[in-house]
């Protein structure tokens, strides 16, 4: 398990990673105001592997995949910084050469697929298109593939439900079909945003299997946005904890979940319900409310609901923006010793 | 289908009937003797009685009525003109024509009308609407939407007349509108509408660029059209075939409604062009108290709204599969 690596901002191409995304910086002009979605984000993600990026809403984790498909129209998304794909910059890249990448090397799974697949067009279609489009196939070699793809994805009687609308399936077969389309051009990268969140838990983890399966096939990358902190344990290899457009820790899901060391990842943790622990334990939600993107708080994004911010001196959360460190491997972006993080790691897990 | 046809079909039928027995009453509730026009300027009590007589108007009201439906149904016999086969309208009051001769030769030209200027309408007004929704808020969006609000305020006996006055009697540009059949001479039948069509579209495109814009705004934000986006559709192909899909909805609503009202008679543009139409012929059998023309015309306008509503009805199904008829 190889983990996520960020290097250092602008430094231009590493050769090693196969989608590295460098310095990122997206903000959209508002009639409030500049909203700066993402400010500043660099995370990689390694051949065959899993990212999983959680955060609250708003935390910029869409905005962010939305990006690396070249999904914002120039006029409304101000874009800096730098996103390689294989070999490939994405972010000064052509629309016809984004065109080219979309549905073919990268794919995208939405989060609700009774609303993002079209519901005037026969699922068969929706899922042919893709493969005609980039793959230059023919009607019929199109119908083929669609069904080959359903039938891959347990769709059954495939043959059948190729010419079915997409209001014919339940929300499981939907998200289905929808991975089916994903994945019809063999893409090498898969962006799944929230792909079990309109799902129920049964098929939520057929789901994650499903995706599971299809990496070990394929090969595939996944980046799988969500915040269920549960489908990033079972699923990825790599986590990244996003806040207020900011990495605030990365590491893999070994480190990130079991020894966290970022305060918003601790609220994450103890904010959500575990099998083990006593029903009379109240959950503790991280206090406060997620951050104003048009007027970002000075200093870390995270400190005016971090409780931890007076053991690290005077001023220096709330005036100096913290980067992850250190630079590979497990790191965050919080002031705090390691051994201070330690140590209050384990006090809280004891209080549970 | 067979279900919603036969019920849609039961519907209209009653429709129609409830349309023309509000209309026959209303026109005798109104003051105006048709006898008295048939009879002339000098008019012997005698005369009066055996024009009332032959108009059939010496019957109740009622009775008239029944022997009005059931003349389209069975066809009526009368004394003085014999025989009229169904579907029987009756006689004009004025010329003792049979109605539904003179109504077969008036519907082409406010069929030409119509489909001509909808054609144009519809292209046009959408066209202008998908190109308006891809540029909001830039020139483009502005000057459409200025453009179809001017549109949308003008009436046509202003843009007609003006149209009329300068094109084609001061500057001569184009010849007065007429009606030449379209199989004895396509291309002068498209020539001598091609005024009326541009001064129509000019009024209808409006309402049309705005419901478009407006429709392929929202579409264009859909999840579904992201989706189109994200595995690599090109722009042209998401909007035609995703978010126009879309829009189209409400467009065919609002179009059937125009069809409709067009058919009916267009009476204003065809008075303006002074065109034989449908129009003119209800307008003139109003002020000749013609009741069998005027009944028949207002039957016609009934019967284009109550059926292009279902063909509007149906196409909803046809457009999204969601829709189901019943």
């Amino acid at each position: 398990m190889t983990a996520v690596t960020i290097t250092e901002t602008g430094r231009g191409r590493r050769s090693d990673s196969f989608l590295s995304v460098q310095d990122l910086h997206v903000s959209f002009q508002t009639e409030d105001g500049v909203v700066k979605a993402v400010d500043g984000l660099s995370f990689e993600v390694e051949k065959g592997t899993t990212l999983g990026i959680v955060g609250e809403s708003g935390s910029g984790k869409s905005v962010t995949n939305l990006t690396i498909l070249g999904l914002h129209s120039s006029e409304q998304a101000e874009i800096r910084g730098e996103i390689w794909f294989e070999d490939q910059e994405l972010v000064g890249a052509s629309r016809g050469a984004l065109e080219r990448l979309r549905g073919n090397r990268i794919a995208m799974i939405f989060q609700d697929p009774l609303t993002a697949l079209s519901p005037f067009h026969t699922v068969g279609r929706q899922i042919g298109e893709v493969y005609r489009k980039h793959k230059g196939a023919s009607r019929r070699e199109a119908r083929d593939r669609a069904v080959e793809m359903l039938e891959r994805v347990g769709i059954p009687n495939a043959k059948v439900r190729v010419d079915d609308y997409p209001h014919h399936f339940s929300g499981g077969m939907r998200q289905r079909v929808m991975i089916a389309m994903a994945l019809v051009c063999d893409p090498a990268l898969v962006i799944a945003d929230e792909p079990t969140t309109a799902l129920d838990v049964t098929v939520q983890a057929q789901i994650l299997d499903l995706l599971k399966d299809l990496q070990d096939q394929m090969g595939t990358s996944i980046i799988l946005i969500t915040h269920d902190l549960g489908v990033v344990a079972q699923t990825a290899h790599n986590v990244l904890v996003m806040y207020a457009g900011r990495a605030a820790e990365r590491g893999t899901v070994r480190e990130v979940l079991g020894a966290p060391r970022h305060p918003y990842t601790w609220g994450l943790l103890s904010s959500a319900p575990r099998l083990g622990s006593s029903v009379d334990v109240p959950l503790k939600p991280v206090r406060g409310t997620p951050p104003s993107l048009l007027n970002p708080p000075s200093g870390c994004r995270f400190h005016p609901r971090c409780d931890y911010r007076n053991q690290v001196g005077p001023d220096l959360c709330s005036t100096e923006l913290p980067e992850l460190s250190p630079e590979r491997g497990h790191g965050d972006a919080c002031y705090l010793t390691l051994t201070q993080k330690q140590e209050i790691f384990t006090q809280l897990m004891e209080g549970r | 289908m067979l279900r919603f046809l036969t019920r849609r079909g039961l519907g209209a039928a009653f429709i129609l009937l409830i349309v023309a027995a509000v209309t026959f009453f209303l026109f005798f509730a109104v003051p105006g003797d048709p006898a008295r026009l048939a009879c002339g300027k000098v008019c012997p009590p005698e005369t009066l009685v055996q024009a009332r007589h032959n108009l059939g108007l010496d019957q109740p009201i009622f009775v008239q009525f029944v022997e009005w439906v059931s003349g389209i149904f069975v066809g009526r016999d009368y004394e003085e003109l014999g025989h009229c086969p169904a579907p029987c309208l009756g006689y004009s009051f004025v010329n003792r024509e049979p109605v539904f001769g003179t109504i077969v030769d008036r519907l082409p030209v406010t069929l030409s009308l119509t489909v001509g200027a909808a054609i144009i309408f519809l292209l046009f007004g959408v066209g202008t609407g998908i190109i308006a929704a891809l540029n909001q808020g830039k020139a483009l969006d502005k000057v459409a939407s200025v453009s179809s609000l001017i549109g949308a305020s003008v009436q046509i006996y202003f843009v007609g007349t003006l149209a009329m006055y300068f094109l084609v009697f001061q500057w001569q540009i184009i010849e007065r509108p007429r009606y030449v059949p379209i199989t004895e001479d396509p291309i002068g039948w498209a020539y001598g509408l091609l005024l009326p069509w541009i001064v129509l579209a000019i009024i209808f495109t409006a309402n049309y660029t705005r419901m478009t814009r407006s429709t392929m705004v929202e579409q264009l934000s859909e999840d579904y059209v992201r989706t189109a986006r994200a595995k690599g559709m090109s722009a042209r192909t998401v909007v035609l075939r995703f978010a126009l899909r879309g829009t189209l909805t409400p467009i065919a609503t609002i179009f059937g409604i125009d069809l409709a009202t067009l058919i009916g008679g267009a009476i204003i543009t065809e008075t303006t062009f002074s065109l034989q139409g449908i129009g003119r012929l209800s307008i003139q059998s109003v002020n000749n108290d013609d009741l069998p023309m005027l009944m028949a015309t207002v039957l016609l306008a009934a019967a284009a709204i109550v059926v292009f509503n279902v063909i509007v009805d149906a196409l909803y199904a046809v457009i999204d599969p969601r829709v189901r008829l019943s």
